[in-house]
């Protein structure tokens, strides 16, 4: 054999995992049941080693469940005990500890034999709709109130599946078709990835996972600790207030390189909340690492080694590391706020490379429609997943309307009105909400939404940044804040159930993103350009960016030609 | 379609211009440049080379049929006329703020692509539908007056309307259509209710926009055409290859151009059909690769496999996400940046990486010698002995070992201890690796196993590749046809007449209405018809019936075909029985108690595609001439084998070759790994299949 040519055969089985993680992820995308997986690409997929240590994972999904799922299988090998595990089990959770941080999510493992072995394990995650309790929301006082809750536990033994476990979900929810058939679909998108697991085995005439294991584990680490190594060895704190429920909450972040790894330490981060935000650490720890390996090794694909040299510690009952029985349903809202506040630190470490801060949570609501006294119709839960702008980078603008550090997508409009009685008036970019800079905030956007007539509904609002902004960074400034009304005027609260009359909208702008650098030092042309395509208005222009009268008008007259800046 | 008429194919390609003449059961084909400031003089060029070749005149030309990249390629280089988009006022930037995600992850510096239209050319009107269908908000006649005298006065030239629920309501659509015929006559219209009336509105303002986008540049160029030809004498009738891999009639293509996207592979994978068809295979998988991008595609039943919306212009790597979706009736396959042209590099985990960058045909790989110093895929397999230096492209094209060499020693075996050698067989490995894993990918979303599948490779650099891609995914025939080369202008020559309608309409089978289901279906096929109708005034056209059903509450809808007894007798019983055998194909087993909903309708209508003749195929009879032996890389040994040397043209039906074999061609190698052996068959094809079971 010619020189280096043992490598090949590892790469391209390297290659072959990740493609057979994929195929299981669109699996689950095409089966589920739940608008959040279907529509938005709210899962993870991924293939683990008989230790539990993750070897591939796809690339659809979500970071907040792609780091957390990385942990969970090793929950799994010591709850159900490895000498339990067998032939045809597939394991279940919704543990919000030791699964991805809320009952929503349920968690599914199998493990794959090959020639009546253990060779590793899948493990899949979904957010299902509904889970009973208090239904999606932030009211609950404690994680008891927020619905069922499934340890970690049989789904089916030796390939047969526990009926009471389904019968005890269905009589739970109030979604049992749709949740039953999530879970089926999680089911079954591990058993596409074991068979293709079995056939690769066959492929290159392998008995274990542990020669194939150890190569991508020993690059993988090699390549994130080779980036760490050219970080200057610095130790940065930084801290961002955002909203919370009640009260404001701050993360306070300490980030320290060493020689081969990151530690991130929250110490100093506000307590336990009273309502359902809080985060479980494993959520937070995830979101903490994602962050950081967008700064410094994007590209390095996720496993348990390229993860391990991310530390993440966190006192216990800070928000961030919130304890079981704490109420966790909307635990997304801390832990995408969790990147903003490590770049704070991070900066100071090495400038030039994080963007300012953007709208940070995802800008959801839940609508739970019913028809008015006397009117027919049945009732209707439907969810949306909005996003405002992400924060001005170093080099480029923020992202107007887009998700960061979520990797979710939004549903249609037309999709979203044929899942329920409710109509969604306006959905469309906010001008002048982006934060002024050299490089510009991301625009937040509108929403109108109201029933169709003969219903009423509650408003499940999941919003921050109503009295926190998105701040910039390097004198650029901040982005425009959330607000929520009702069409008549009457103030309506970020968070929260509130009750919307017959016949009333809700009127919502969502936050735009941090601006980066001095306005003053912003491209001429660029402002020109949002100038004609309305990202901001002729007072703004004037004002943060300094255009002149005359510019302004040259601007509005090529726009009336229908000219293109 | 009679035979015996004479018929022109012509593929407007990136580079080339490929042009096929079939005449008295003869094919002439020729290559030339494409001519980009003026396409049609290629074709002009290329008609006439071939019709001397053919000893014809252009009048003789009983039927042309063009397909072409202009359409694709005005959308991916920003080409297309001044355009504005008026829509439902609160839904200004639905094109813009796409699905509110980012395609990469963990790129903080990701940009996303710019939509069509820049937000000051997209207008709103007050009016609202209902999911139901209902108006909720009438429209004023006076507010889309004084809108479009604004538009008029700023200078568009196109306009596309796109409003929330249209699909299933076009009245207000119409009535701009009708304002506009009447303020502004001279701009061209496209509305979302015709051009792609499916639900979501991302996808189908999108469609309406690129459709009113292209379509002055289309129009023009297919006047032009026209024009040309029958100034050069010809005086038939001029078709276009569609995406659906059908043909409609140029007035057909000139009002919704954006049905022409994609047309070229599309004609590709109706080639490999016909194949199919010739050799009576049931499964086939197409695989074409070029210069840049490898394209894969699903062919069951001898018919390619179609799909309702897919993205053109990918910016990022063709990375899902990154281009603009597109829904209409297309033939669905898989396309990856794996070409004769792409890249190597090593990555930050010490692997190597292929493409997508592709160095083009100029510099070229390395071993052109015309600057590129970057490994390419043509070096690697130019290195393992695939190719020989002498005989790259008929001798044209002198390839350069040496420099091979050093650019895969430099950039791969240095940073990786390896030498060339192993550098070139990594490289070839992971691109086959990339296309093996597009290829598997492809098939699990369609439910299908490829083992049992048979390759039909075409391409220049396909038949280098594909031996070695039949081992990754344990296909065990692969055929090579004749014509490899210009494969897409004879497929087009091989397509029926066909236009596809689909609708959006919701209905669970719980609330299950026969009497609509028969007046949409019957207005589908009446339109489907309509247009082959103005193809073929004769020809007997048949309706294919399907509907995209799920359970209520999921997201992705399957096809369904049903037969026409099926479709127009409804039936929920029927129908529920068709979904849950489709969806257990795909998926496993059905879902108990759950209520099943019809998302769209489509009718396709088109005529019967010529009889295809079948091969007498034969067995291998006597070993074929061998010019030689050369050193080929065997991949599974990991060292060399000499591997004999055969000339495609002399080696007659029956003539075999045992892998490891190389047979060459002026435009290409066909490989034949050592788990193989090669026999030609009667009408040329090169039938590959594993030893010992022949």
């Amino acid at each position: 054999m010619t020189k280096g040519a043992g490598n090949v055969a590892f790469q391209v089985m390297w290659n072959r995992l990740i493609s057979v993680v994929e195929e299981q992820a669109q699996a689950l995308v095409r089966t589920a049941f739940s608008t959040s997986v279907r529509e938005a690409g709210d899962l993870s997929a991924g293939v683990y080693d008989t230790h539990g240590r993750m070897l591939a994972q796809a690339v659809t999904g979500t970071p907040g469940h792609v780091n957390a799922m990385a942990d969970a299988v090793a929950h799994f090998i010591r709850r159900i005990g490895r000498e339990n595990i067998a032939q045809g089990d597939v394991y279940i959770t919704n543990d919000p500890w030791e699964g991805t941080g809320h009952l929503h999510d349920i968690t599914m493992v199998t493990p794959s034999f090959h020639k009546d072995a253990l060779v590793g394990f899948f493990a899949c995650t979904a957010h299902v709709v509904d889970i009973g309790g208090r239904g999606f929301g932030a009211d609950a006082q404690s994680v008891y109130e927020e619905g069922l809750y499934i340890p970690i536990m049989h789904f089916a033994r030796a390939g047969v599946v526990d009926e009471t476990l389904v019968r005890l979900i269905r009589g739970n929810v109030r979604e049992p078709d749709q949740v039953v058939g999530d879970v089926y679909a999680l089911a079954s998108c591990n058993e596409i990835g074991h068979r293709r697991l079995q056939d690769m085995m066959v492929e290159f005439g392998l008995d274990d996972l542990e020669d194939i294991a150890g190569f991508i584990l020993e690059h993988s680490r090699r390549a994130t600790i080779d980036r760490i190594a050219a970080l200057p060895r610095e130790t940065a704190s930084g801290r961002m207030t955002i909203d919370g429920f009640d009260s404001p909450i701050t993360l306070k972040v300490k980030v320290t390189v060493g020689e081969d790894r990151i530690i991130t330490d929250f110490a100093g981060t506000s307590g336990v909340d009273k309502k359902g935000i809080n985060c479980p650490f494993v959520y937070a720890k995830a979101y903490a690492c994602y962050a950081l390996k967008c700064a410094i090794a994007p590209e390095i694909p996720n496993n348990a080694a390229s993860l391990a040299p991310f530390e993440v510690t966190a006192p216990e009952n800070t928000i961030v590391n919130a304890l079981h029985p704490a109420p966790v349903a909307l635990r997304h809202i801390i832990g995408h706020f969790v990147p903003d506040a490590v770049y704070d630190a991070f900066d100071k470490i090495v400038p030039g490379v994080v963007p300012a801060e953007g709208a940070g949570c995802l800008c959801n609501f839940q609508v739970s429609l019913r028809p008015v006294a006397d009117a027919g119709g049945k009732r209707a839960e439907v969810l949306t997943f909005n996003s405002g702008g992400s924060g001005a980078r170093p080099r480029f603008d923020g992202l107007n309307a887009t998700a960061f550090p979520s990797g979710v997508m939004t549903m249609p409009v037309e999709a979203t009105e044929h899942a329920g009685p409710v109509i969604i008036w306006r959905k469309e970019l906010r001008p002048d909400s982006g934060g002024a800079g050299q490089t510009r905030g991301g625009l937040g956007q509108f929403m109108e939404v109201s029933a169709r007539d003969g219903y009423e509904f509650d408003m499940q609002a999941m919003l921050d940044r109503v009295d926190h902004p998105a701040r910039g960074r390097r004198d650029g400034a901040a982005g425009a804040p959330t607000t929520i009304a009702r069409d008549d005027g009457v103030a309506m609260r970020g968070k929260g159930k509130q009750f919307v009359p017959h016949g009333h909208r809700v009127m919502m702008a969502f936050p735009g993103g941090g601006g980066y650098g001095d306005p003053a030092a912003r491209d001429p042309a660029a402002v020109k350009r949002d100038l004609a395509r309305g990202y901001i208005s002729a007072e703004t222009a004037a004002r943060d960016y300094g255009l002149s009268a005359d510019e302004i008008a040259a601007v509005l007259a090529a726009i009336a030609k229908g000219e293109d800046l | 379609m009679a035979s015996d008429a004479i018929r022109l194919g012509v593929d407007i390609g990136g580079t080339f211009t490929d042009v096929v003449l079939e005449a008295q059961g003869a094919t002439y084909s020729t290559k030339v440049l494409t001519t980009y400031a003026a396409p049609e003089n290629a074709i002009i060029n290329g008609m006439h080379q071939v019709c001397a070749q053919a000893c014809i005149t252009p009048d003789q030309i009983g039927q042309i049929i063009h397909g072409t990249t202009l359409a694709t390629n005005a959308l991916i280089e920003r080409r297309g006329a001044k355009t504005a988009l008026i829509t439902t006022k609160g839904f200004r930037d639905v094109i813009e703020m796409r699905t509110e995600s980012r395609f990469e992850q963990y790129d903080l510096n990701l940009v996303l692509p710019e939509p069509l239209l820049p937000r000051q050319m997209r207008f709103v009107v007050d009016e609202r539908i209902n999911a139901k269908g209902e108006v909720m908000i009438d429209l004023d006649r006076g507010e889309v007056t004084a809108l479009v005298d604004q538009i008029a006065a700023a200078g568009f030239e196109s306009v596309a309307v796109g409003l929330i629920h249209s699909y299933l309501n076009p009245a207000h659509e119409r009535m701009i259509r009708d304002v506009l015929a009447d303020r502004m006559p001279g701009a061209m219209v496209s509305l979302s209710s015709d051009v792609s009336p499916q639900m979501r509105e991302y996808e189908r303002f999108n469609t309406v926009v690129a459709n009113a986008y292209i379509k002055p540049l289309m129009k023009s160029y297919l006047g032009r055409l026209a024009g040309q030809l029958r100034a050069q004498g010809v005086q038939c009738d001029i078709f276009l290859m569609h995406s659906g891999g059908g043909i409609i009639a140029l007035e057909s293509a000139a009002e919704f151009p954006v049905r022409l996207v994609e047309s070229g592979p599309a004609g590709g994978a109706v080639f490999a059909a016909n194949i199919a068809a010739r050799y009576g295979l049931g499964k086939v998988l197409s695989f074409d690769m070029g210069g840049t991008t490898a394209k894969i595609c699903l062919i069951k039943d001898q018919t390619p496999k179609t799909s309702r919306v897919f993205e053109v212009a990918r910016t990022y790597r063709f990375k899902k996400g990154s281009g603009m979706p597109i829904s209409i009736p297309v033939i669905d396959m898989v396309e990856i940046g794996a070409g004769g042209g792409s890249l190597a590099q090593v990555d930050g985990m010490r692997q190597i990486r292929v493409g997508p960058e592709s160095a083009g045909s100029e510099p070229g790989p390395a071993c052109y010698g015309r600057g590129g110093a970057r490994p390419a895929v043509t070096d690697a397999d130019l290195i393992l002995g695939k190719l020989d230096p002498d005989n790259f492209a008929g001798g044209s094209i002198p390839l350069d070992r040496d420099r091979s060499q050093s650019a895969l020693q430099r950039h791969l075996g240095d940073p990786l201890e390896m030498d060339a050698v192993a550098a070139a067989f990594g490289l070839a490995e992971v691109v086959d690796e990339n296309m093996a894993n597009a290829a598997r990918v492809h098939a699990v979303e369609n439910g299908e196993d490829l083992s049992d599948y048979t390759m039909i490779a075409f391409g220049g650099a396909a038949p280098l590749h594909a031996g070695r891609l039949c081992e990754k995914l344990g296909i065990r025939r692969l055929l090579v046809p004749p014509g490899a080369g210009v494969g897409s202008a004879i497929g087009f020559l091989r397509a029926p007449f066909s236009f596809e309608a689909n609708r959006s309409l919701y209905m669970t089978l719980s609330d299950f209405a026969p009497d609509i289901i028969t007046d949409v279906l019957s207005a589908l096929q009446s339109e489907a018809t309509g247009f082959v109708r103005t193809c073929d005034a004769q020809a007997e056209i048949q309706a294919e019936f399907k509907v995209y059903m799920r359970y209520a509450g999921q997201g992705w809808e399957i096809p369904v075909p049903l037969t026409q007894s099926q479709a127009m007798s409804p039936n929920a019983a029927v129908f529920c029985t068709r979904f849950e055998e489709e969806y257990t194909k795909l998926f496993g087993r059905p879902v108990a108690g759950m209520d099943i909903e019809i998302t769209v309708w489509s009718v396709n209508a088109t005529t019967r595609p010529d009889p295809v003749a079948r091969v007498s195929q034969t067995s291998a009879g006597e070993a074929a001439a061998t010019t030689g032996t050369r050193p080929i890389f065997d991949p599974i040994a990991g060292h060399y084998h000499d591997a004999n040397i055969v000339l495609r043209a002399g080696t007659k039906a029956g003539g075999y070759v045992q892998g490891p074999a190389a047979i060459t061609e002026d435009e290409t190698t066909i490989i034949v790994p050592a788990s193989r052996i090669a026999v030609c068959q009667p009408d040329g094809c090169i039938d590959i299949v594993t030893k010992g079971a022949e």
